[in-house]
């Protein structure tokens, strides 16, 4: 696990001073809403629709479990006991009283963590794989990338006042489980023929009211070119990037109206300029950094505690087959566990399933956890013969849901209960589809389907790249949700396309559930995912289960 | 032509807790909509708005919001009002959880 060097503490400490006084002037009237709006933003708290929201950073989704257990404690202490995990591997706090914000941000430097750039228009939080460094598919732990790119852009001067803010997200393997494809700049690690470790650049991607798929910039950058290379990459953006409307400000925008090739030209130009200014400090840091990312020391041992457990309890056995994946180690496997419990609010954990959580790290689990852009927590590296014991633990602390990749593991933005932009709720909606379906005990049946629902036109909730993709709006003063069919988040990653008019917030749950019918009559063989059927069949056979009555008509 | 007035509250959310607030006829603030001075008349709306924005040590975003007169004071015409008043719908927690309109709902 990283641990910061002497910058970092003297650096969030002189933050977390200056905020304190920011906040003080404030509150005794000497600074007014207007100039203390962008101060607090850039200490990532917000005013929602009732109360402040603090945002604060899990850098590329890594905790361990002392910090967990302090993010426990910010939710006991200053909040209503719970903390929301969020699409971005951040947690949220929705109820922090102003006066106590600043206490709030000295709690989490004790363990390294902030809120730094979690807001406003800068280089924000770099996400990673959240299976990184543990996934049996991977090339190199993308984790000492992110953090080298977190130490670069944090205050960087050129980089806090752009057109509009940047996502950063990185992965090492094949399977793409970071969403590269939906950020401004994306970061995959390759090897090429000769066999050298090099980086693959993504540009231009990003959800919200104009959806794009990101595209190839660079196949190939070298290490020590890496940071110079993006660099130059914001540094062409944040001047041509348009400042006119906010709508048509991030670079999305912009290599879709310049195109990739002048953006690449353009960036290459930059660059020229921008890499001998790097004089190989970044390298020697990045070497550093490697260092305390190395594995943990994986132990050996037989697996026979879990062999027993998986052929005797049936229970154990649904959790093992939809919430283990592949580790890289022999006799380890990575556990997700699921913060979706049917009925329950997507990403939710109270204070005592936090602490819970992270006792479990510690005692089984090398002290590892991660947050997935998923919404649900980590244990990276688990040894196999843990897991019966872990598993008793997960479900004493109401965790063991077993539904990973299933129907009711829904990724689903705070919307209108909680953030002030929303247009429309989006939690009950996946509270009820989740509920009706465990009622209906068709979840394990209905196997892999992906649903992401956002309460506005911004996508928190990755709506776009869901394999059903649910967007609440305001219709003429009611929530009215639109539905999109085919998303795809991975390496294939696809926007989905609307299936037509929008339906009723009582509607909406009656709707998914014609789409599902219609995919069990459609789909060759149980094998069959949602997502293979929609792509075989196309979008007909589900628009007119959505849409009966419309059909006739044409008949 | 210009659009017909409707009737307003002034709203806003409280600079110390966060809590969502409306002002009162007292020129007061209250955390309940149904006490809030529902406001009839145009000119005077955009006064008592000012007034409002003038309180920047109590009220943030102060901002006229659409309201109808209701059996027990003023009620919400649009559905974010409506959760504003009450607090958040997955479950009942918000800081509003508790109070008599959020009850009289349930």
């Amino acid at each position: 696990m990283y641990k910061s060097n002497a910058f970092d503490p003297a650096f969030r400490e002189e933050r977390n001073r200056q905020f304190r006084a920011q906040v003080e002037r404030r509150i005794d009237g000497q600074l007014t809403e207007d100039e203390f709006k962008p101060l607090r933003l850039m200490n990532g708290l917000y005013l929602q629709l009732h109360a402040y929201m603090l945002r604060v950073a899990i850098p590329y989704g890594t905790l361990s479990g002392a910090q967990m257990r302090q993010l426990a404690l910010l939710a006991e202490k200053w909040d209503k006991g719970y903390g929301h995990f969020t699409t971005r591997q951040n947690i949220q706090y929705n109820w922090p009283k102003l006066k106590d914000v600043p206490d709030m941000l000295d709690a989490l430097a004790e363990v390294n963590l902030h809120a730094i750039q979690t807001s406003g228009n800068t280089i924000r939080n770099v996400t990673a794989d959240h299976f990184a460094g543990a996934a049996a598919d991977e090339i190199e732990d993308p984790r000492p990338i992110a953090e080298l790119i977190r130490q670069w852009s944090t205050d960087h001067p050129e980089f806090q006042f752009m057109g509009r803010k940047f996502k950063i997200a990185v992965s090492g393997a094949a399977n793409d489980r970071a969403v590269l494809k939906a950020h401004d700049l994306a970061v995959k690690i390759v090897r090429n023929d000769a066999g050298e470790i090099g980086y693959q650049v993504l540009v231009g991607g990003g959800l919200g009211r104009t959806p794009m798929i990101g595209k190839v910039l660079n196949d190939f950058v070298a290490a020590d070119d890496l940071l110079p290379y993006i660099e130059s990459v914001i540094s062409v953006w944040n001047q041509l990037g348009r400042r006119d409307n906010k709508y048509k400000a991030r670079i999305k925008i912009t290599v879709h109206e310049l195109g990739l090739e002048k953006i690449r030209e353009l960036t290459e130009e930059r660059f020229k300029q921008v890499r001998p200014t790097f004089g190989g400090a970044d390298q020697a840091l990045f070497q550093d950094i490697k260092r305390h990312f190395a594995a943990p020391d994986f132990r050996a041992g037989s697996t026979e505690a879990f062999d027993a457990a998986y052929g005797s309890d049936p229970v154990f056995r649904a959790w093992a087959d939809t919430n283990l994946a592949a580790h890289k180690a022999p006799g380890h496997a990575i556990v997700t566990i699921s913060i979706k419990k049917h009925g329950a609010t997507p990403g939710d954990a109270t204070a005592a399933q936090m602490r819970e959580m992270a006792a479990i790290a510690e005692e089984y689990a090398y002290n590892e956890l991660r947050i997935s852009h998923e919404q649900n927590v980590i244990l990276p590296h688990v040894h196999k013969n843990d897991l019966p014991a872990i598993h008793a633990r997960l479900k004493a602390a109401d965790l063991a849901t077993a539904n990973i990749g299933l129907i009711s593991d829904i990724i689903a933005c705070p919307g209108m209960d909680y953030c002030a932009l929303a247009t429309a709720r989006s939690i009950p909606v996946a509270q009820e589809i989740a509920t009706r379906f465990d009622d209906l005990k068709m979840e394990h049946d209905v196997g892999h389907l992906q649903i992401k629902i956002s309460g506005c036109i911004n996508a928190c909730g990755h709506h776009h790249v869901g394999h059903i993709g649910i967007l609440g709006l305001d219709r003429a003063g009611v929530e009215n949700y639109q539905i999109t069919l085919g998303g795809d988040a991975t390496e294939t990653a696809a926007i989905g396309t609307r299936t037509g008019p929008g339906f009723a917030y009582d509607e909406i749950v009656p709707a998914v559930e014609r789409i599902i019918t219609a995919y069990l009559e459609q789909r060759d063989s149980a094998e069959e995912t949602f997502i293979e059927t929609y792509r075989r069949v196309g979008m007909d056979p589900f628009k007119a289960a959505l849409y009966p009555a419309a059909e006739k008509k044409v008949a | 032509m210009a659009r017909a007035f409707t009737p307003k509250v002034v709203t806003a959310n409280d600079l110390l807790e966060g809590d969502v607030i409306y002002l009162t006829a007292s020129g007061d603030w209250t955390r309940s909509l149904s006490e809030a001075e529902l406001i009839q008349d145009e000119a005077e709306a955009q006064l008592r708005l000012l007034e409002a924005q003038s309180q920047a040590k109590i009220a943030v975003g102060a901002y006229l919001a659409d309201a109808k007169a209701g059996e027990n004071g003023p009620e919400p015409t649009h559905f974010r009002e409506d959760f504003r008043r009450k607090g958040p719908s997955n479950y009942a927690h918000g800081k509003q959880a508790d109070t008599k309109e959020a009850l009289e709902d349930v």
